[in-house]
């Protein structure tokens, strides 16, 4: 195949290819009959997957990699990890339990309050991870081939590994608080593994809204709170709810909200005064069917644009 | 196909094409160009109006290239600025979508640009790694490549630079550092943007010669570049694009030659 355009310059020569039985094809039979593919196309989901397997390591690798480097500017370093959900927490403590006194009718309040604060923000934080993850990791993204999915997978995982920080804070502060530890604190395991997966499929989503708008990581922050306000963290939504006549079907959004699912999840398994009866009906459930359906949906809508991450 | 993954030639005696355009036409968006005023309030009134931001200009970048690319060759890429050569590269590798034609490859080409950034807040070494990862080596790969990897680079002939942040680096020390991990897989295609103008000579010997190492390995290597001598030293074959249309496209001297007389040197 030469390749010789129209031109005005006669020394224009072709390459001297010696005759072959590929002369008489085109372009595009050519392609096929040595199964060359279409440049940026989409591989199939099965491909997907199996390329995302491959590359379980980088993700591994990359999320402790972020993790480490996050606080290598700072000068206290990596002591951040357990010193930022703490404060965090003893903000929301000293305004809604001190200040405005949200704690009444809640019993242990402080396991209440911090338990709901760390659960909330590993959902937060991977939905602004996620948000960021394509649009923050441009360069990456136009250096190297890697199936995209991992860049969001790696945030989640990275934000997993923040909270195991924060989780092991958290058990001294409930055992500060007298919490014995019964069998009942395994629940904590699963209730984490389909958080995590509900989180994974949410920052894809966002991963692939924020590649297009990178204007959303500027919005996030509010949606975010008022999502957090809606979900119970610093006060018992049933506790508020009592002495007001909300319609029926407000209280079934309530308690379906996959945040007040996961909290109190979590809370069911740690505080003992946190019995079954406080637990939105059909709990666990539902906790399955959003990791389920959160993730399958974020993980396909991720795929669907995956040739069209880093262009432009 | 097994039979044919490593040799340059099939049984027959044709030559394996690794890379295919066919009437390749690329056509870029460009927005915010224009007079446009940069206000929020001129923003908002677009936005309400439904109008596209500022105006967006088409630049029809690329126009109709074809070209067929074989395992083994090395193919530079000449032209002035602009011509489209960058953009051509892109879309070979899948990173831009092509508004006409189509581009085939086998396997997945590897673009390496000039300002194509790693993980910045990341140190040299931890690049390294993931670069390798990310690239799909297995972790005993990349143990085992490491060395050679900053070996090659020569980020730590001045001191122990490889464990410092990637931010810290010069713009020649990253650009080495990357070609580096870029390099340290085979590549069926890999692509090259002008990313060794800004090493210093030793390091344009080495990856000179890397370049012929992956040929050899029967992987096609294109190379951008100004610099007719690295052409000349790397390249058995020469594409001259011009304002998105391929001018020329021959054996190195020829092409280069036309090309000199024509820019006057």
């Amino acid at each position: 195949m030469s390749t010789v355009s129209e031109t005005t310059h006669d020394s224009a020569v072709a390459m001297s290819a010696p005759p072959s039985s590929d002369d008489g094809l085109s372009r595009a039979e050519l392609a096929r009959k040595y199964g060359l593919t279409q440049s940026g196309a989409r591989p199939s989901l099965p491909e997907y997957v199996r390329q995302l397997w491959d590359r379980r390591h980088f993700i591994r690798a990359f999320s402790s990699a972020k993790l480490t480097a996050q606080y290598s500017q700072a000068k206290l370093g990596q002591v951040w990890q357990v010193v930022t959900p703490l404060l965090n927490a003893l903000v929301y403590y000293l305004i809604f339990g001190l200040l405005i006194g949200t704690s009444r009718g809640v019993e242990d309040y402080v396991p209440f309050l911090v338990t709901g604060v760390f659960i909330f923000t590993f959902t937060q934080s991977s939905v602004m991870a996620g948000t960021r993850a394509v649009s923050g990791n441009l360069g990456l993204v136009r250096a190297l081939h890697f199936p995209r999915a991992c860049l969001p997978i790696s945030f989640c995982l990275m934000q997993l590994q923040q909270l195991l920080f924060s989780m092991g804070v958290l058990v001294l502060i409930l055992l500060g608080y007298g919490q014995v530890p019964t069998w009942s604190w395994l629940l904590a395991i699963p209730a984490l593994v389909l958080q995590f997966v509900f989180n994974t499929g949410l920052a894809m989503v966002m991963a692939r809204l924020g590649s297009k708008t990178p204007d959303l990581a500027q919005l996030m922050p509010f949606i975010m709170r008022t999502w957090m306000y809606a979900s119970g963290v610093m006060f018992s939504i049933d506790v508020i709810l009592k002495e007001k006549a909300v319609p029926a079907f407000v209280h079934v959004l309530l308690d379906c909200n996959p945040a007040v699912v996961f909290i109190d999840l979590m809370r069911f398994a740690l505080i003992d005064s946190f019995t079954s009866d406080k637990l939105p009906p059909h709990v666990w459930p539902l906790a399955v069917g959003w990791a389920l359906v959160m993730g399958v949906v974020g993980f396909v809508y991720f795929w669907k644009a995956e040739e069209r991450y880093g262009r432009g | 196909m097994a039979e044919q993954e490593d040799a340059v030639q099939t049984a027959d005696g044709n030559r394996v094409p690794t890379v295919i355009a066919d009437d390749l036409h690329i056509v870029y968006r460009v927005y915010g160009t224009g007079a446009g005023k940069g206000s929020a309030t001129a923003a908002l009134n677009r936005i309400i109006r439904r109008k596209p931001s500022g105006g967006v200009r088409e630049v029809h970048a690329v126009k109709g290239v074809s070209f067929t690319a074989y395992r083994g060759e090395s193919i530079g890429l000449i032209g002035s600025n602009g011509s489209g050569k960058s953009t051509l590269l892109k879309a070979v590798a899948g990173l831009l979508p092509a508004e006409r034609g189509r581009v085939y490859s086998h396997g997945q080409p590897s673009l390496l640009g000039v300002n194509a950034a790693l993980m910045n807040d990341l140190t040299g070494e931890k690049n390294v790694v993931l670069g390798g990862l990310a690239m799909g080596m297995s972790r005993e790969q990349v143990r085992e490549r490491y060395q050679g990897i900053v070996d090659f680079s020569g980020i730590n002939e001045k001191g122990d630079f490889i464990s410092l942040p990637m931010r810290t680096y010069s713009s020649g020390m990253a650009a080495r550092l990357r070609f580096s991990i870029a390099a340290a897989k085979d590549h069926d295609v890999l692509m090259i943007d002008e990313a060794l103008a800004t090493g210093d000579r030793a390091f344009q010997k080495r990856s000179e010669a890397r370049i012929r190492e992956l040929r050899k390995e029967a992987g096609t290597v294109f190379l951008v570049s100004h610099n007719n001598k690295s052409i000349r030293d790397t390249c058995d074959r020469v594409l001259w694009l011009e304002r998105g249309e391929l001018l020329m496209d021959g054996p190195t001297d020829e092409v280069i030659k036309a090309y000199e007389k024509e820019s006057g040197k």
